[in-house]
């Protein structure tokens, strides 16, 4: 199981946890405006790198609160978690 | 039993049944060792209060009800016979003695004077377990995550997490633990704790 530092509780148990999936997809400007392959690429169509992948939690069982966090898909270590609304950090 | 719904409608305060009543006489079994004390806090008001920390109303409904909003994660602040207990950066749950919910929400709306804030009564929504005793953290260690040493955890330490795979918010105090469990919770985690005593308790 792993152990996900929420930024507001600490580290808890992954079971606490929701996945959101990928962080920062920002919602198009002018939705009406897109095609119906931009629409579907918006919804639908997420990156899938094998390393670092910022994503969204929410401590569901805690706090209730969504951030995110910068995890390694390969080895599943979590390299950093922020708040909604904070940047991305950059990690070495 | 023989009560008909209308009637429990109609007269909540009257033959009102707590959700953990029917296991009075097993936690008192289970408490006669004195290594472990479990029993139930009916009834407790409880007003979950939702408000914008840095908004003056934050302040002036810390003043109201006598308690600043503790503003550290995980923490409690108590002052007379209130308690408020942190539960999100922007969420309290104000706990105080049975019936005086009606009155702290009303204080608390006076005090909010038309500020974004939401108050509302949820105290049916739990009832409270009592875990205390010197066992008391060696039973909940059964079903619980998190690190509950006094240096973890200790007197004025909150968190909302799992028991058991129940969700509860679990309260550390002087003389033990409080479990703030949902109604409909309430007897899965009696059971649940009476099982998870059986070794602690003189006699088996
Ligand atoms: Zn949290």
């Amino acid at each position: 199981m792993l152990l996900i530092p929420c930024p507001w509780c600490g580290p808890r148990d992954e079971a606490e946890f929701h996945y959101g999936g990928q962080a920062h997809v920002a919602y198009p400007e002018d939705p009406a405006a897109l095609s119906d392959e931009e629409w579907a690429r918006y919804l639908f169509f997420r990156d899938n790198p094998k390393g670092l992948f910022a994503e969204r939690w929410s401590h569901t069982a805690g706090c209730r609160r969504w951030f995110n966090a910068v995890r390694d898909t390969a080895t599943n270590e979590i390299h950093a978690v922020y708040r909604t609304g904070e940047p991305r950090p950059v990690i070495a | 039993m023989a009560d008909s719904v209308a009637d429990s409608v109609a007269e909540p305060a009257v033959g009102r049944r707590s959700p953990a009543a029917a296991f009075a006489a097993r936690f008192e079994a289970a408490s006669a060792g004195g290594s472990l004390r479990l029993a139930e806090i009916p009834f407790l008001a409880q007003i979950n209060l939702r408000v914008d920390p840095k908004s003056p109303a934050a302040e002036r409904i810390g003043t109201a009800i006598g308690v600043p909003l503790p503003v550290e994660p995980g923490t409690t602040a108590g002052g007379g016979d209130l308690e408020v207990l942190w539960l999100g950066p922007d969420e309290w749950l104000v706990v105080g003695p049975d019936g005086a919910a009606r009155d702290l929400v009303e204080r608390i709306e006076e005090a909010a004077a038309g500020e974004h804030v939401s108050v509302v009564d949820v105290s049916a929504q739990r009832t409270t377990l009592v875990v205390g005793g010197e066992r008391a953290r060696d039973v909940l260690a059964h079903g619980c995550a998190l690190d509950l040493h006094p240096r973890a955890f200790g007197p004025g330490r909150c968190a909302q997490t799992m028991l058991a795979r129940a969700a509860v918010v679990l309260v550390a105090g002087e003389d033990g633990f409080r479990l703030l469990v949902r109604s409909s919770f309430a007897a899965y985690v009696a059971e649940w704790l009476l099982d998870a005593s059986v070794e602690y308790v003189a006699g088996g």
